[in-house]
C-alpha cells in the first residue's frame, strides 16, 4: 500500500491498456511512454506489463506502507526519498513511512513509479489502466488525488538494493524529437508536395498536447483533394491531417476511429519519445521501411531481455552469499563474468 | 465487387479496405471477415477494429509477417459468401426508449424541422431496426445507418456540454445514442433507461458492430421500472432475430 501526499498534475495508474475492447469503441489507454514503464517495472523484479504510476510535468509524493522495492524511470522530476536525492532509472528499497517526493519535469514530460508487486488496483476489462473519459480503472477510474491508499501486489522475493542499470539503456530527451513513420494508410491522399512538407519541416508541439494525441504546428500539409474521409480505425501513432494541414499524433488514448486521412503513422520504437515532448518542442519526421520498423521493435524486446539481465545479474548476490565470501555470477551485456570478493577486515 | 486494399498502419497494423462507400453490403463483409479473422487466427493477431468499410488488424510482426497475414487474410476472403443480408450472429437488440419531455428535449424542434406531430416522429423513429456500421467516439457510441429523411435535423448551433448517459439522438440523417456522459451536438429526441456501456461485467457492451439497434417507445413509468431492474442488474434486454424486426 503507498499514500498519496501530493497528486502532482495528472498522476494515473496505468498499464499496458485494455486491446479486447477496440472494437467497441473503447480506447486503449495505458502508458504514454511504454520503455520508461517497463523498465521501471524491470528493476523492480517485476512483468514489464505490471502497473505503475504516470506522472505528468509536475511529479506526486508517496509516502510507503511496507518493505518494497521502487523505481523511477522516464522524465528526470528530481526524485527525493526523505529528502536525499535518488538516481531517476535505478531501483531503491524502501520501508514503512519512507517519503517519496519529485517535482517538476527537468527533462523529459512523464516520469513512471513502479514498485515491486505492481500496484493492485481492480482489472476492469482487462486492464489496470486508468480511462478517465470513461470513469475505469486505476482509482475510481480518476486521476490520484491526495490521501489515496493504493494497493500493491505481494512483492517477488529480491535480493539486497540499490539497483542501478547501466546508463546504455538511459534515454536522452531532447527539445528536438526525431520520429520514424511508415508512410499511409491514407498517404494516397496527400499532393506529393504535401508528403515532402511532412517529411522536411519541422513541427511545433502546441499546448493542445495530451494522453489522447498530441497536436502539432508547421508548414500546411497539403492534401490531394479534401481531408474527410469515411470513417475507419485508429490506432497510437496514427498521424491524422485535417483540413486545416496541421498534424495530430495519437496517443494511448485516441479514439478507435477518425475521419481524417492518416498521411502516416509513427513506428513503434520511437512512439515513446513524443510522450516524453513538452509543448514548444519541435518534432522532425522522417520516413522508413517496413522492414527497418520491425528491426527497430525487435531491437527494442532484445534491449528489454538485456536490461532484464543486468538487473538480475546485480541480485545474484545474495544467493551466494556465505560468511566473509561471497560469489557473483553476472551477465552483463550477453558477456557472462564469474566475481569472487573476500571482505577482509 | 470491389477490389480488396491492403494499407499500412505502423509495422503492426494491417488496414483490410473491402470498399469505399458506406453501404450495408460492404459492411457486412466487413463484420463477416473481421468475425472470421478473430475466429481463425486469435493466436496470431492482437485484435481487430471493424468500420465502415475497411478494418484494421492489429498484429506481431515478429510472429507473423504482414506479407504472409495478407495471404492468410485472401483466403478467408475467398471462401465467404458474394453477399449476404448481414453477419453471421448477428442480432437485433431493442432498445426500450422514452421519448419526449426532460427526456428528449429537441423532439419538438426535430418534429417541427420536418413539419411533423411528435408522435410522427416517434412512430418514424421506432418503425426501423438500425444497422450498427462500427462503434467509436466514445465506448459503446453506435453509428447507425438507415434512418428516415423525413425525421432528419441538423446538430444544435452550439452543442451541449453535457449529454446523459442514455439520451437517444438525431444529427442529419444519422441516429444514435450515447453511451456515457459527453458533451455532443446532437438533437436528443429520448433516453433508455438501459445501461449500454457497463465496464463491471464480462460482456461490457450490450451490442457489437453488425448488429441492429430498434428503438421502443416507453412510458415515463416503464423507464422508472426497467431503470430499477437494470440497477439491480435483473434487466434482460430483448434480441429479436432481424426478420422479426422493423415492422
Amino acid at each position: 500500500m503507498i499514500t498519496v501526499l501530493k497528486p502532482g498534475l495528472l498522476s494515473t495508474v496505468q498499464d499496458e491498456g485494455r486491446q479486447n475492447f477496440l472494437a467497441f469503441g473503447m480506447p486503449r489507454a495505458g502508458v504514454m511512454d511504454r520503455y520508461a514503464a517497463r523498465i521501471a517495472n524491470l528493476l523492480c523484479g517485476n512483468p514489464l506489463s505490471a502497473a505503475v504510476i504516470e506522472m505528468t510535468l509536475i511529479g506526486a509524493s508517496f509516502r510507503f506502507e511496507q518493505n518494497c522495492r521502487i523505481s523511477v524511470c522516464g522524465a528526470n522530476m528530481n526524485p527525493q526519498i526523505n529528502g536525499s536525492i535518488i538516481e531517476n532509472w535505478s531501483a531503491i528499497d524502501v520501508s514503512p513511512g519512507d517519503i517519496l517526493e519529485t517535482g517538476y519535469a527537468k527533462t523529459g514530460c512523464r516520469g513512471y513509479l513502479a514498485v515491486s508487486g505492481g500496484f493492485n488496483v481492480p482489472i476492469i476489462m482487462g486492464s489496470r489502466a486508468t480511462y478517465i473519459r470513461a470513469g475505469i480503472g486505476g482509482v475510481e477510474g480518476r486521476q490520484l488525488k491526495i490521501g489515496d491508499l493504493i494497493p500493491q501486489g505481494e512483492s517477488p522475493p529480491l535480493s539486497a538494493g540499490p539497483v542501478h542499470l547501466d546508463a546504455s539503456y538511459i534515454p536522452e530527451y531532447h527539445e528536438k524529437i526525431d520520429l520514424r513513420v511508415l508512410l499511409g494508410p491514407q498517404d494516397d491522399l496527400f499532393l506529393p508536395e504535401g508528403i515532402e512538407t511532412f517529411l522536411q519541416s519541422k513541427y511545433q508541439v502546441t499546448d493542445d498536447a495530451d494522453r489522447m494525441g498530441y497536436r502539432l504546428e508547421g508548414p500546411v500539409i497539403k492534401h490531394l483533394d479534401k481531408a474527410d474521409i469515411i470513417s475507419d480505425a485508429l490506432g497510437r501513432g496514427a498521424v491524422q491531417v485535417p483540413g486545416s494541414g496541421q498534424p495530430i499524433i495519437m496517443m494511448a488514448e485516441c479514439g478507435t476511429t477518425g475521419g481524417y486521412a492518416k498521411i502516416a503513422t509513427v513506428i513503434g520504437a520511437d512512439l515513446w519519445r513524443l510522450a516524453q515532448a513538452k509543448p514548444q518542442n519541435i518534432v522532425c519526421f522522417s520516413q522508413c521501411s517496413e522492414t527497418d520498423a520491425v528491426q527497430a521493435l525487435s531491437a527494442e524486446r532484445n534491449v528489454y531481455r538485456a536490461a532484464a539481465k543486468c538487473v538480475a545479474a546485480g541480485q545474484k548476490e545474495v544467493l551466494t552469499t556465505s560468511a566473509g565470501r561471497r560469489k557473483l555470477s553476472m551477465e552483463i551485456l550477453g558477456e557472462k563474468y564469474l566475481i569472487e570478493i573476500e571482505e577482509v577486515q | 465487387m470491389e477490389k480488396i486494399r491492403f494499407l499500412i498502419q505502423g509495422e503492426t497494423g494491417l488496414v483490410v479496405e473491402l470498399g469505399n462507400k458506406i453501404d450495408p453490403k460492404v459492411n457486412t463483409r466487413v463484420q463477416e471477415l473481421s468475425q472470421l479473422i478473430q475466429t481463425k487466427y486469435s493466436h496470431l493477431i492482437e485484435t481487430v477494429i471493424p468500420t465502415y468499410c475497411s478494418l484494421l488488424v492489429f498484429f506481431d510482426p515478429l510472429q507473423i509477417a504482414r506479407n504472409e497475414l495478407i495471404n492468410r487474410i485472401k483466403d478467408i476472403v475467398a471462401t465467404m459468401p458474394e453477399e449476404q443480408s448481414e453477419a453471421t450472429g448477428s442480432k437485433t437488440v431493442v432498445v426500450p426508449t422514452l421519448y419526449g419531455g426532460e427526456a428528449g428535449p429537441d423532439i419538438e424542434a426535430v418534429a417541427k424541422h420536418n413539419n411533423l406531430d411528435i408522435e410522427e416522429v416517434i412512430h418514424i423513429h421506432s418503425s426501423v431496426a438500425y444497422r450498427i456500421y462500427m462503434l467509436g467516439f466514445t465506448p459503446g457510441f453506435p453509428y447507425l445507418g438507415g434512418m428516415s429523411e423525413k425525421i432528419a435535423a441538423p446538430r444544435l448551433n452550439t452543442p451541449r456540454t453535457k449529454i446523459p448517459a442514455g439520451s437517444v439522438g438525431i444529427a442529419g440523417t444519422q441516429t444514435g445514442l450515447y453511451p456515457i456522459e459527453s458533451p455532443g451536438g446532437w438533437q436528443l429526441i429520448g433516453r433508455t433507461p438501459l445501461k449500454v456501456f457497463n465496464p463491471s461485467v464480462q460482456q461490457p457492451f450490450l451490442y457489437a458492430a453488425g448488429d441492429f439497434l430498434q428503438f421502443e417507445p416507453i412510458s415515463a413509468l416503464e423507464y422508472v421500472h426497467i431503470q430499477q431492474e437494470v440497477a439491480q442488474g435483473r434487466f434482460c434486454p430483448q434480441t429479436i432475430s432481424k426478420k422479426e424486426a422493423g415492422k
